[in-house]
């Protein structure tokens, strides 16, 4: 096991580990910093030992339900329980939870040791239970014999690891990471994410990881809350929010999706039935949040990737297959796909089409111009409440 | 010609103009130590011979002893008290937000730009008025009043040269706002608090204004030396004895500026990278 020296410790590792699903509960919880919603009534259940992320633009409210978690801000108004306790007027430094910063916050005068050790000093440990511990975890951090660094010696990376361990030698029930891998370069940041992920499955500790990377959540996250002015949008696992966004804004900010204007005909079975610009009278799957009855207004949406171009002439008709003839305005070769923006009439904006280029034979499709058809299965499409 | 002699011609104007600048500041100052060596009573020129006798008078004279001790107990006192007001004032107002916060820090920094004949007068009218006795303590409070808007000033920008997000990690990781200041506030701003108290020292040190009204039969230093300017034959020993202030001072320059060198240094960040 490679993080034994902390996930050996009964208190990590409860026995019930991720069966209790509301560990983490906050009800109706709301910031208000004069006029401003910061968060606006979220109500949200993380699971024991999940990795949950706070996903949003800036300004959306999801460091500030973060540092409610922290106790750096106290809501306006609801509640928030950790394990069954009612957090409400607990102050940060009696909450069984522990932060890392966005800046890291190593404290400059003191070494790597000291600032690990920093939250050690209630414990009233022996000091040479005390240098095991921290001897352990920057075993575990992958640091061993820097005790003696200082903060302004360390790359910004071990920074991070640095201010993880300081964190988790306090063995939070819940971690709180605000940001930790946004001051990290690209490469870094994706080691960084795999050892995170493996850091949180072998410790089974409970992560609340605030970002505003959606690539950085699908990654991590074991769910994802989508958050948009100060409002939760839809808590989902990264599978489903990417394939089943439950309203235009998610699916814009998570990837890249097509939208079409539509009008409800009927149903046939599971299916309903859409007059849709552009596209013809078609049948997609609803969500259940999207008003079916005949005559409702719904968006039509579906993802790049799922589109597929054919010559005009090319396309046959299939089972649950469709298609509208386009013509490309754009074109960019990415190398391994290509991104097509086709213009299909009745629609304003073009498609967004990606495709992998498969055979070497694409350089008939760059030119715009190009006549094509835009071919899609039905199962492909995504019914959205209108914006 | 060729831009090379222009830009040498150019370079000869800044050196004339930095030298006059320089001799501008410094000149009047080095007079002093100057003619505390010459041996004669008149300040003037030609000197007429080289003397330790001023320094030696000054070894004698009691009352001079007297008045420096004042002054050193003063601006000790003064400093501390300043230095303490102004560590809880300087974390109000870069730690917090509140209602009147902008106008608060006004207040507390206009001492700095009131003129200080008009501080004296309000004071000794009080002072009169509360019936308090006037002496060392009286002083100590003006200076106090006069010190308090330069430690403010220098601690409010050591308190915002660091990250509060230190001391929230210092509460994240279970300490309270008492020991949080002891771990972490007070060895970071440590290096703001001495040259707050070596500011302020120097300050109540050489004020002469408010000790002149504030004080009865104890004198502080400054108002000594004035005592003094009246009889031309103690002219030469006031002219020693400001040497030996200006060499003082100059060391404490020396030694805040070393100080606060040091406390910088485990501050500096390299670029996150």
């Amino acid at each position: 096991m490679k993080h034994s020296a902390i996930a050996d410790e009964p208190r990590l590792t409860p026995p019930d580990a991720v069966t209790d699903a509301s560990f983490l509960d906050l009800r109706g919880v709301s910031k208000h910093f004069g006029p401003v919603r910061a968060v606006d009534g979220v109500d949200l259940q993380i699971a024991r030992g999940e990795f949950f992320s706070l996903l949003g633009p800036s300004g959306c409210g999801k460091t500030t339900l973060l540092r409610m978690l922290a106790g750096f801000e106290y809501p306006t108004t609801g509640e928030i329980r950790v394990d069954g306790a009612d957090m409400s007027a607990v102050p940060p430094n009696h909450r069984p939870t522990n932060m890392v910063f966005q800046n890291y916050a190593i404290f400059p005068h003191l070494d790597v040791g000291q600032n690990i050790a920093y939250g050690l000093r209630r414990d009233r440990l022996p000091k040479a239970d005390k240098d095991a511990r921290v001897r352990d975890i920057l075993e575990m951090i992958k640091l061993p014999g820097y005790a003696d660094r200082r903060a302004h010696e360390l790359s910004g990376g071990q920074r991070q690891r640095v201010a993880l361990a300081r964190a988790l030698i306090r063995r939070p029930k819940v971690l709180l990471l605000d940001e930790p891998l946004g001051a990290l370069d690209k490469k870094l940041r994706e080691e960084m994410q795999i050892e995170l992920r493996e850091l949180q499955e072998s410790l089974r500790i409970t992560f609340v990881f605030v970002t505003h990377d959606q690539e950085e959540a699908l990654t991590m996250s074991d769910r994802i809350a989508v958050m948009s002015g100060g409002k939760v949008l839809q808590v989902a696992e990264p599978h489903e929010l990417y394939e089943r966004p439950s309203c235009a804004e998610v699916a814009n900010f998570i990837g890249t999706m097509n939208f079409a204007e539509a009008t409800v005909c009927g149903r046939e079975g599971e299916w309903t039935v859409v007059e849709a610009r552009g596209l013809g009278t078609i049948r997609a799957l609803a969500g259940s949040s999207v008003d079916t009855s005949p005559g409702a207004k719904v968006i039509v949406a579906v993802r790049p990737e799922k589109l597929s171009l054919s010559a005009q002439e090319l396309m046959t008709a299939e089972a649950g297959r469709h298609s509208v003839s386009g013509s490309i305005a754009a074109a960019a070769y990415l190398g391994d796909r290509s991104h097509y923006f086709v213009k299909v009439e009745g629609l304003e904006k073009p498609f967004a089409v990606a495709a992998q280029n498969v055979d070497r034979s694409v350089e008939g499709w760059l030119s715009s111009g190009v006549a094509v058809r835009i071919g899609w299965s039905e199962d492909a499409l995504v019914l959205l409440p209108p914006g | 010609m060729r831009a090379g002699d222009f830009a040498a011609r150019g370079r000869r104007w800044r050196g004339c103009y930095a030298v006059f600048y320089l001799a501008f500041l410094y000149v009047p100052v080095l007079f002093l130590p100057l003619f505390s060596f010459n041996d004669s009573i008149y300040v003037a020129f030609p000197l007429k011979g080289f003397t330790l006798q001023w320094y030696q008078s000054l070894l004698d004279n009691s009352q001079m002893h007297d008045a420096l001790f004042n002054s050193l107990k003063v601006a000790a006192a003064a400093s501390t008290i300043s230095t303490t007001l102004a560590v809880f004032a300087a974390k109000s107002f870069t730690r917090y937000s509140y209602r009147g916060q902008r106008l608060t820090i006004g207040m507390v920094m206009l001492p700095m730009v009131m003129p200080e004949i008009i501080v004296g007068i309000a004071l000794l009218v009080l002072l009169n008025w509360l019936g308090i006795a006037l002496g060392l303590p009286t002083v100590t409070v003006g200076h106090v009043l006069f010190c308090l808007p330069f430690a403010v000033a220098v601690l409010m920008s050591r308190l915002e040269g660091f990250d509060k997000s230190y001391e929230e990690a210092s509460f994240d990781l279970g300490e309270n706002s008492w020991m949080t200041f002891w771990r972490i506030t007070f060895p970071l701003i440590l290096p703001g608090i001495v040259a707050s108290l070596l500011l302020t020292f120097t300050i109540s040190f050489d004020e002469f204004i408010l000790a002149f009204f504030l004080t009865s039969t104890e004198t502080t230093l400054p108002v000594f030396i004035w005592s003094q300017l009246r009889f031309p034959a103690k002219l030469p020993g006031v002219l020693a004895l400001g040497a030996l202030i200006l060499f003082t001072s100059c060391l404490m320059v020396v030694l805040a500026e070393w100080i606060r060198r040091r406390g910088a240094l485990p501050d500096k960040q390299v670029p996150l990278t």
